[in-house]
């Protein structure tokens, strides 16, 4: 037990990459290091374990590393994060996607799900809702049960509610909620056609074909090499001149992706497959 | 407060110079800015705190202030020397061993997205002292804990004196907790910068 922040060295984080490999079949090695090395002193403080009683746990404690998995992930999102990439996506993307007959949208990543509600309401506001279904995938299964809810607390909503006032799309966020006591509950319409189940970007392949995924602010904390083969995986994902949305601060970087990528809106990195076809 | 030699040279070793700041420090940055030079040799980071969603020209302003490049950062940007990086807002800035930038969403620390004290407790590891970290006016207490840990670590510490900082909570949380090896007036920092 100890109260201290805890640090971790680069010494201890190779024995812990290896020791989550070799137990547990999880590869932690592609992550950023710096992040992770926070996430790791973060579990530390939460547990007021000291190094060894966190390897002890990993070691001896079977139920400990789904939790250890959940808070190696970073969970913090929002509705309408980064407006003027909605607003890019409402003006450069959905003219397009509405010429499709079929809509699926992937959101990569989607925590507690702000992103999966925020691209139903802009389709909604669109009038293609009908015809469109959004899958919302991610590792940590409690943070997939509170997207299932649609639940925010209204403190969280109210931080929401600037940014979509940003989006320029019209009314107001909390037109699309239910308002019950200090919580608050999107609507059932914008529920209706997304699903939420487990998907590991890092071990599971294509599972649909996509007329666009969304994958924002999950490769920031991933090593270049694991970046490219995930940007290989939504290639494989997306049908024929569909969308790529990454986050506005996650550029591709790879020679082998620039002729198989159209840039869409390079300030809010929205992309278009091309290529190879 | 004179500068001595040796704390001049420790300058001129730095490989990396993290300079943080939040309320009242844009026209000092600015100013600071204005004196870094092309064959300088190093790389400045700024972190500053920013209102999340207000794209604001601060970047534009700096860029065409400087006689330096300035870039806003990307994840995974190589850490090039003879560059000014900006910290964007709405991210935490890490620095990563291979000297690259990775970005992290995570919390808040501060109330703060950029957080300072996240950037500088990152630079440890990788820089120790080859860094110097400079901690400008502000209206909070970030910062502070990360000067600190890269003073231990052999990092050359400075905070702008909080006479002359516009909002002085931010140099003197870093004093009270003897994070500083320095207290500098406005004048002395730039001059530091421009020392031959």
């Amino acid at each position: 037990m100890s109260n201290a922040p805890q640090t971790v060295s680069d010494a201890q984080l190779l024995e812990l990459i290896d020791l989550v490999k070799k137990i547990h079949g999880f590869d932690l090695s592609d992550y950023s290091r710096a992040s992770l090395k926070r996430r790791l002193a973060r579990i530390m403080m939460l547990r007021r374990f000291v190094f060894y009683e966190l390897k002890h746990a990993l070691i001896n404690e079977p139920r400990f590393f789904q939790w250890f998995l959940e808070e190696i992930t970073v969970n913090v999102t929002e509705m309408f994060r980064d407006p003027s990439f909605y607003k890019a996506l409402n003006t450069q993307v959905i003219p397009y996607l509405s010429s499709f007959q079929h809509i699926r949208i992937w959101s990569a990543g989607c925590s507690s799900g702000e992103e999966v509600y925020s691209l139903s309401i802009l389709l909604n506001e669109a009038y293609i809702s009908k015809k469109s279904f959004i899958y919302g995938t991610d590792i940590n299964t409690e943070m997939l049960d509170e997207a299932r809810k649609g639940m925010y607390s209204i403190r969280k909503l109210k931080n929401y509610v600037e940014n979509y006032q940003l989006s320029g799309l019209p009314g107001s966020l909390l037109d699309h909620f239910t308002i019950m006591g200090d919580n608050t509950s999107i609507h059932d319409d914008l529920k209706k056609n997304t699903l939420f189940s487990v998907h590991n970007l890092i071990s599971d392949n294509v599972f649909n074909e996509f007329q666009l995924i969304s994958c924002r602010n999950v490769f920031i904390y991933f090593e270049a090499a694991l970046q490219e083969k995930i940007l290989s995986l939504f290639y494989n994902s997306l049908c024929p001149l569909g969308f790529l949305c990454l986050g506005s601060k996650e550029t591709i970087r790879f020679p082998g992706f620039k002729n198989k990528f159209k840039v869409i809106n390079s300030k809010e990195n929205i992309y278009q497959k091309i290529g190879d076809q | 407060m004179a500068i001595s030699k040796k704390t001049i040279e420790r300058w001129h070793r730095s490989d990396i110079i993290l300079l943080g700041g939040s309320a009242g420090s844009f026209k000092l940055l600015l100013r600071m800015i204005k004196s870094f030079l092309p064959g300088m040799d190093k790389t400045i980071v700024i972190i500053i705190h920013r209102q999340k969603n207000f794209h604001s020209d601060m970047v534009k302003l700096f860029a065409e202030n400087s006689k330096v490049t300035v870039r806003e950062i990307c994840d995974k940007d190589p850490i090039k020397k003879n560059m000014i990086y900006i910290a964007p807002p709405n991210y935490h800035t890490l620095i990563e061993k291979e000297k690259h930038f990775s970005l992290d969403v995570s919390d808040s620390v501060w109330y703060s997205k950029p957080s300072i004290d996240v950037t500088f407790e990152s630079a440890l590891d990788v820089y120790a002292d080859q860094c110097t970290a400079i901690l400008l006016s502000g209206a909070n207490k970030d910062g502070a804990e990360g000067l600190l840990k890269l003073r231990e670590s052999g990092a050359l510490t400075i905070v702008q004196h909080p006479n002359d900082a516009e909002m002085p909570e931010m140099p003197q949380a870093a004093i009270a907790i003897n994070a500083a090896e320095y207290i500098l007036t406005t004048e002395e920092l730039l001059e530091l910068l421009c020392s031959p």
